[in-house]
């Protein structure tokens, strides 16, 4: 997109042509990933007045282990969305593919790479249940998600017994990514470097190939594409099909993090996985939006609820920021667009 | 984004912090004085984690520890899990109080899965009390303030089988949970079983008794186990377990329940059946005792979550300020806040107290 010059405006415009307002709206049009990393800043510096404890080495590695999960699932959702349609059964999964992983691998019933790989190919399947729903039978997306995101909730259930399996029955090889390093308090964990290579990997992709150019086609006119030589439904296919591949590394995240399987983990999954899209300015009509956005939007969210957590605020009021995130990240994003005008 | 020449050093500072870079440089000294200088009168840092922030127990203990907070210097942070299961919910608070500098975690452990962050949290020199549901392992958390739902489950059964009498007992259990297996839900269901004096097998498994037999408790009698459901701790859930139990067999008798909210829907599911039948159940909260009042819960047996949460507070501050650690009761591995069974139709040999004296220490609104 180029910022068009605007010279002939009403009078009124031609005034606040020059306001600092007005250059960063033109600079904030350019990027629609922008107005989030602008957003993150400000919650940055505002927490940084606000709390001595928000901006410590120990804070910033805290606030990373806590986004890695939510980060790898909406590089999924992202790529969904991208296409115009929508994910619910992303958190569901997440969790049958990790009760799968933890119970094959339990008590070293097998050894922990072979589970890993068959908890990523089931994640990897299921993905491509969803695909194959939504371009054989041509149903909503949305449709499909809330159906499979019951149906793969039940199986974890039913598969593990309901019981949860801890950290010590399970190889080293799936709690790895809880494993820690870092300088002095700044504390990473492998998890989040995952989740950077997810990200590295999947904008390369979506940037840089034709794969990635078509599925911004598909989603911003799926019948166009079509028509102008695009193969729509194996593009569909092929993103609910990645999706589920990486559901199935967030899955291997989430035991580093949790130190157990729990069949009812991670209840606000699907939800915070959309709410980082959005407020990473993806738009949810498909065709517009940048992988790095939603890392920023997922980063928002959690240095939102990691900042009031640090002042002391009451959880209820960290839940209703982040709603009004959700809106006002939106409503800048909204503001920005009108510049075109 | 281009940054200003004239940008100002914190807002550099978040730019470095977003990219992970140069974090050293904005250690403010005020970040260094979190270390505590065991001076009596400074705030102490406490944070409690219940499960969730709808169930009345946790809003009683929420209510108990903010009451007490400014009377014992306490800065009080409330953090839940989102719903029964969120082990996320409760690690990600456990990981801010330790980033907030607090000195001590009271928490009402989810599952195990929180037991890493727990440790993380100890090894940050944090003192850690379970309350309501002891952790498994039971040393994970420095000590735990817990009502004895096995005693609890007892004397209600000890109760059930009185008012049987002798006559054949057919029994409903609505347990907690269905799809796991948490020590609450068998600590009080094996312990209504072993109060009425049947064999329970394993203890610490639900439903695996002999679906008839005899029962010793209160005179003695035969006695048959209808159903084991999961009503989820909630009237909705009640009702449906209920209904299903009654669908076996209509000539339900004594209906043990987890919980009061779980008594109200199966008493609801028998009024639609027109049918009557004992209930118990445990916790003690003001509207199960006003339940027990009209009839509706014939005994149910009443816990202390304030006095645990406010206990707990106070014991934190107390080592903050460089006081002794508390101790278990004597012959249990937790800290004993007691149980109260309270009915208004006493039964021979059960020590009771009435709904009206219920009422006087009941938790809840």
């Amino acid at each position: 997109m180029s910022t068009t010059e605007v010279t002939s405006a009403s009078a009124e415009f031609a005034r606040r042509q020059q306001s600092p307002v007005q250059r960063l709206q033109h600079q904030l049009h350019g990027k629609p990933w922008m107005s989030p990393l602008f957003l993150l800043l400000v919650s940055f510096l505002v927490f940084f007045i606000l709390t001595p404890t928000f901006l410590t080495a120990n804070s910033m590695g805290i606030l990373l282990q806590q986004t890695a999960v939510v980060a790898a699932l909406a590089v999924g959702q992202t790529l969904v969305i991208l296409t115009a349609g929508i994910d619910l059964s992303v958190g569901a999964i997440m969790v049958l593919s990790m009760m799968v992983m933890a119970t094959l691998a339990r008590d070293d019933g097998m050894p922990g790479i072979l589970a890993l790989l068959i908890g990523v190919a089931l994640a990897t399947g299921a993905g491509m249940l969803n695909g194959l729903l939504v371009t054989r039978i041509n149903l909503p997306p949305f449709i499909v998600t809330l159906g499979t995101l019951s149906i793969f909730t039940a199986i974890a259930l039913l598969y593990s017994g309901g019981s949860s399996i801890q950290a010590d029955r399970m190889p080293d090889t799936l709690n790895f990514l809880g494993e820690g390093f870092g300088i002095g308090q700044f504390r990473l964990t492998w998890g989040i470097v995952v989740v950077i290579l997810l990200y590295a990997v999947i904008g390369f992709v979506l940037s840089q190939t034709a794969w990635g150019r078509y599925v911004y086609a598909v989603g911003d006119d799926a019948e166009s594409a079509r028509l102008s030589g695009v193969p729509s439904m194996r593009i569909l296919l092929g993103v609910y099909t990645v999706a589920g591949l990486i559901y199935g590394i967030a899955a291997w995240i989430l035991i580093g993090r949790a130190g157990a399987a729990t069949p009812n983990a991670a209840p606000d999954a699907n939800l915070a996985s959309i709410t980082a899209v959005v407020i990473g300015g993806t738009s949810l009509f498909g065709g517009r939006g940048r992988l790095i956005g939603t890392l920023i939007g997922a980063l928002i969210v959690q240095t939102f609820a990691f900042g009031l957590s640090q002042m002391g605020v009451d959880q209820q009021w960290r839940v209703l920021a982040t709603g009004v995130l959700v809106i006002v990240a939106v409503a800048i994003d909204q503001w920005i667009r009108k510049v075109k005008a | 984004m281009r940054i200003p020449p004239r940008a100002s050093r914190p807002l550099v500072c978040a730019v470095a912090a977003a990219t992970a870079l140069g974090l050293g440089a904005c250690n403010r000294s005020s970040d260094t004085d979190a270390g505590g200088t065991g001076g009596g009168d400074a705030a102490v840092g406490v944070v409690l984690i219940t499960k969730d922030s709808t169930n009345p127990f946790f809003v009683a203990m929420q209510e108990g520890a903010k009451a007490d907070a400014t009377k014992n210097n306490v800065k009080l942070t409330i953090a839940s899990g989102k719903q029964e299961g969120d082990d996320q919910g409760q690690i990600t608070a456990i990981e801010d109080a330790i980033a907030r500098g607090d000195k001590g975690i009271l928490i009402t452990p989810m599952s195990t899965g929180v037991n890493a962050a727990i440790k993380k949290a100890r090894e940050a020199g944090l003192f850690v009390i379970a309350l309501d549901t002891p952790p498994d392992p039971v040393d994970t958390v420095d000590i735990t303030f817990a009502t004895d739902n096995r005693d609890a489950g007892k004397r209600i059964g000890q109760w059930a089988a009185g008012q049987v009498a002798g006559k054949p007992a057919t029994i409903a259990l609505i347990d907690l949970f269905s799809d796991k297996i948490v020590s609450v839900d068998y600590n009080r269901d094996q312990g209504f079983l072993e109060g009425m004096g049947i064999d329970v097998k394993d203890g610490k498994k639900n439903g695996d008794e002999a679906p008839t037999g005899k029962y010793t408790a209160g005179g003695g009698g035969d006695y048959t186990i209808v159903c084991n459901e999961a009503g989820n701790g909630e009237e909705a859930g009640g009702r449906t377990a209920m209904e299903k139990c009654l669908a076996k067999n209509p000539g339900i008798n004594v209906v043990y329940t987890i919980n009061e909210p779980t008594a109200v829907g199966a008493n609801a599911a028998l009024k639609a059946a027109g049918k009557t039948a004992t209930i118990v159940s445990v916790d003690g909260g003001c509207d199960g005792v006003t339940s027990v009042k009209s009839g509706v819960i014939g005994a149910t047996a009443q816990q202390y979550p304030l006095k645990m949460a406010t206990m707990g507070m106070e014991a934190i501050a107390k080592i903050a300020r460089g006081g002794e650690k508390p101790k278990t009761t004597e012959g249990l591995d937790f800290f004993d806040t007691g149980v109260a069974l309270v009915t208004d139709k006493p039964a021979e040999g059960v020590e009771s107290i009435t709904s009206d004296e219920g009422s006087k220490i009941c938790w809840g609104k």
